[in-house]
């Protein structure tokens, strides 16, 4: 009677046990786990080969399409794509679709050019190399309007300095001057990037998504409306891997490996509490 | 003429922003970019009106010490600290995003942990919801909790360990069947998209005037 019991209640193990047991699953490998090999997929080598193909001194627009909520997942594949655009040499032109989002993107960007700064001795000067356009509302509008002139909504750059006095704008005025958009998104931004900066402008774009927006992102890949896709945490890490600077994403990988298989766990114990009630209740 | 000014005004604007996207010549691309730029410096008058509706029924609660009424005094009390901080920012360090800046302490000490906090919540959630409702009660049920299973699996380095194929069959999921799945209803989608905005332009679905 009492394993019946038992069997039975394998489907109703209380909340505060699964929230303790993802707690656990999630900190423990933070500091006992090793992350395991990381082998990186083809949207993501896709991804990788898109900035890889461009020539020093190509234009690498950034948009910054999250903020706080899905920071973990698209940081690291944000500093892992700037270590790569300027070890090679590309400039850098960051501008965002979340107003809450651009300071996140801004400190990313102090930390690469500091960390290439001290580690390497790579100079990076700001309205040189790089520039933050800042934020402007409307977001459909402003892509359509830079397919034009970037000037007609971007007079000034986040610190409303006048964008016309620093060197990097000279020859950048629409999609025509920008070799790769980099898209990290965490809602449905990726979308109209697709519709109208590649669909009517022809500008190449790779996407940066999380994992929840990624599946949404791969018919435009499939399609080669995306030159490369970096979807989640795993993509992060697996970005990170073939720049050769792990990061955020690889540190996650362990707590993430573990809080998957957990989830696996409990769906059979799940399942396997449902089918024998059934059964018992059958008989 | 209450209504009828109104449906030709979207009629108009309408019909001129679809011919201005599929002919970007003069004189169609100038006045394209001039209606894009009024569009963006209206998307910025919107957030007036998101402030007046956030605002205003809190200050009621305040004002009627409706139930909960100390909750909408703390949320003016955000509302006040934050403008008063993106205004020495802006004004003061003449940056929104200056390092000294009340504002980005305000962001980071708050906005931030508040925001990620409230996030990373769903993971919790997620494991408890799966737990509970991921039953292969039906054959479609079983294929979506497999196919989530495998996905998981090929997601993480602990899977390739377990077996070197998990990421090469997640990698097919994704790329195939899901995609096939979600063309469909994206293509749906749109299409249903277009015949809206249609009938809009038209006059035939008048929601503006509401």
């Amino acid at each position: 009677m009492k394993i019946i019991q038992l069997l039975e209640g394998l489907g109703k193990v209380d909340r505060r046990i699964i929230f303790l047991l993802v707690f656990l699953a999630v900190l423990i490998p933070m500091f006992v786990s090793k992350t395991g090999q990381i082998r990186p997929e083809e949207p993501v080598k896709q991804a990788y080969a898109a900035v890889d193909r461009l020539k020093p001194g190509d234009v690498l627009m950034v948009s910054i399409d999250y903020d706080a909520t899905s920071e973990p997942e698209l940081k690291p594949m944000l500093e892992a794509i700037l270590y790569q655009a300027f070890q090679k040499n590309l400039k850098v032109v960051m501008t965002g679709q979340l107003a809450l989002g651009l300071p996140l993107g801004q400190i990313s960007l102090d930390k690469v050019v500091n960390d290439l700064k001290e580690k390497h001795g790579i100079v990076k000067e700001y309205g040189v190399d790089y520039i933050n356009l800042g934020y402007r509302p409307g977001y459909v509008s402003v892509i359509l309007a830079i397919g034009r002139e970037i000037r007609d909504l971007f007079q000034s750059d986040y610190q409303s300095k006048p964008i016309n006095q620093f060197p990097i704008m000279e020859k950048i005025h629409n999609y025509d001057d920008i070799g790769l958009i980099l898209v990290l998104a965490h809602g449905a931004t990726i979308d109209t990037w697709v519709q109208y900066a590649n669909g009517r402008f022809g500008v190449k774009i790779i996407a940066g998504l999380t994992a929840i927006s990624a599946p949404d992102a791969y018919v435009y890949l499939n399609a080669g409306q995306l030159s490369g896709l970096i979807g989640g945490l795993a993509g992060a890490a697996q970005y990170e891997t073939l720049v050769g600077v792990p990061g955020g994403g690889t540190r996650g990988m362990p707590a993430q490996s573990w809080s998957h298989i957990l989830i696996i766990i409990l769906v059979i114990i799940g399942n396997a509490g449902y089918f024998i009630t059934k059964y018992l209740g059958g008989k | 003429m209450k209504r009828e000014i109104p449906i030709l005004i979207t009629l108009i604007t309408g019909i001129f922003m679809v011919v201005t996207f599929f002919i970007p010549h003069w004189p169609f691309g100038d006045m394209e970019q001039r209606a894009l730029i009024w569009f963006s410096i209206v998307s910025g008058f919107a957030m007036v009106l998101g402030i007046d509706s956030l605002l205003a029924p809190h200050f009621k609660n305040i004002i009627r010490r409706r139930a909960g009424w100390f909750h909408s005094a703390l949320l003016i009390f955000g509302f006040t600290a934050t403008l008063i901080a993106g205004l020495q920012s802006g004004l003061v360090r003449h940056s929104i995003l200056a390092g000294d800046g009340w504002f980005m302490w305000v962001y980071l000490y708050i906005i931030v942990p508040l925001q990620g906090t409230m996030f990373s919540l769903l993971a919790f959630f997620i494991a408890s919801a799966a737990y509970r409702a991921f039953r292969a009660r039906t054959i479609v049920a079983t294929l979506l909790l497999v196919s989530a299973v495998l996905v998981m699996l090929g997601r993480v380095p602990i899977g390739e360990a377990l077996w070197s194929r998990f990421p090469d069959i997640q990698g097919w999921i994704m790329a195939i069947p899901q995609t096939a799945a979600r063309r469909g209803i994206m293509i749906g989608i749109y299409l249903g998209a277009a015949a809206t905005a249609l009938r809009i332009i038209l006059g035939i679905e008048k929601p503006y005037l509401n």
